[in-house]
């Protein structure tokens, strides 16, 4: 029952809705000037200034590597700075440390929780991040005694109050970055769990994240189910710039290696490329015939070629340039939900729902 | 979208919280509306430049011998 109102509460009622309607006109104002200023510089597309560029030719990609191993859907993987090893995570809960090599198993650890859908290898590769339903990013420090229990030396270092999505070491073992199904991204002091830095602003969930190349300073890119692609200050916690272009979730994000750019793919069935000092998208990498969502994008080394891992079981090849697709790579047997290319550049690898890895190359 | 009804919050509150909001998205948007830009086809010639610098650099792009990638076999061995 309505409580009843006094004159008071009547007038500040009023008030306050003015002030919302105001602050309302005033965004919607921003909105349309950010608009316009983009706009403003919006001379030419990429593809055009790309077309004095030479095509490229075909390209052979094949699987050189499958791993096997996981009992269930393969949602997460990383490669080792050591460009031979890599760490894959799973719905089965476990966690599993190959040599890409060799396709040996040199560690696995079960987690409590299943769906781990987050997995990171340590810059000095001594030790993994994951998690998942669990809320939580923990480290597993990596022993050389191949019997001791890694599940023993477990730190928990992050707490979100939803589904761990994406993990990311920054550039030493000490710090984490991490995004949540609870909205927001934060970066944790790895020895004393502590949250440093909290990233507020997606409106749903966020479901992956890049860090900027480390010559570009301290910024990184994330994605939700909000469509939007947020790039943020690591220091202030400010999100600088947002990206709105998407029709549907995104799933992946990646810096261009320059760090000028990043490629985002997402469940609308497009990757698509944001040049950051130009402040828009500059290039859709699109066609009528793929209608299933992204889940993965990574570039190769010199950022001419697009990877996009799609749920159509796919791997689509984009010549970044000219905005064209260049190959199609057939092998997987379900939906590819990880991918990324090794840090030399020499292989990408994925994973899949069909419960093993590919290395390509 | 099914619509509760939910118990009537005192207004003040309920419209303090959205205008909370509503200040942050104005602060956030002036924020973005500030940055400074490049033109397009400044952005585009830069990555175009990037990308020719480091394509003989880029084994994917440019394919490397198979005796210098690891994932790719030499010849099989056969077992005797």
């Amino acid at each position: 029952m309505r409580s009843p109102l006094t004159p008071e509460m009547a007038t500040q009622e009023v008030q306050l809705n003015e002030t919302l309607a105001h602050l309302k006109t005033e965004s919607e104002t921003l909105k349309t000037k950010l608009e316009e200023e983009r706009a403003k510089l919006h001379d030419v597309e990429l593809h055009q200034v790309a077309e004095k560029v030479e095509g490229l030719g075909q390209f052979v990609m094949k699987t050189r590597r499958t791993l096997k191993g996981h009992g269930n859907k393969v949602l997460c993987m990383d490669w080792c700075k050591d460009k031979r090893r890599i760490v894959s995570s799973s719905q089965d809960g476990k966690v599993i440390v190959w040599d890409a090599f060799t396709t040996n198993k040199e560690h696995a650890v079960t987690m409590p929780c299943t769906w781990v859908m987050a997995c990171a290898y340590a810059p000095s590769g001594c030790a993994v991040a994951c998690g998942g339903l669990d809320n939580k990013c923990s480290v597993y420090p990596l022993s050389l005694d191949k019997n001791e229990n890694l599940a023993a030396k477990k730190k928990s270092v992050a707490m979100h109050t939803n589904y761990l999505s994406a993990c990311s070491f920054t550039n030493s073992d000490m710090q984490i970055l991490t995004s949540s199904g609870d909205g927001t991204c934060a970066l944790w002091d790895v020895e004393s769990g502590q949250l440093l830095q909290s990233f507020h602003g997606h409106a749903a969930d966020v479901l992956c994240l890049d860090l900027a190349p480390s010559e570009t300073g301290n910024t990184f890119v994330s994605g939700g189910c909000d469509k939007k692609a947020n790039v943020w200050d690591m220091r202030s916690g400010q999100c600088i710039q947002s990206f709105e272009t998407h029709e549907s979730d995104i799933n992946s994000v990646r810096y261009y290696p320059s760090g000028d750019a990043f490629a985002s793919g997402s469940d609308d069935a497009t990757c698509r490329l944001y040049d950051l000092r130009a402040d828009r998208e500059v290039a859709i990498y699109s066609k009528e015939s793929i209608i299933f969502g992204v889940s993965s994008v990574d570039f190769s080394l010199s950022g001419r070629l697009l990877f996009g891992g799609y749920n159509d079981y796919t791997i689509n090849v984009w010549d970044v340039l000219k905005g064209t697709r260049v190959s199609i790579l057939f092998g997987h047997e379900n939906r590819v939900s990880t991918l990324r290319v090794s840090p030399d550049g020499t292989a990408f690898c994925t994973g899949s729902w069909d419960h093993t890895l590919r290395i390509w190359a | 979208m099914n619509c509760v009804a939910l118990p009537r919050m005192s207004s003040k509150t309920h419209s303090s919280n959205n205008i909370a909001h509503a200040r942050r998205t104005v602060q956030q948007l002036k924020i973005e509306a500030s940055i400074e830009r490049i033109k397009v086809s400044k952005a585009s010639a830069d990555l175009m430049n990037y990308c020719s610098e480091h394509a003989r650099n880029d084994p994917l792009l440019m394919g490397i011998p198979t005796s210098d990638n690891p994932f790719k076999d030499k010849k099989p061995c056969t077992i005797l």
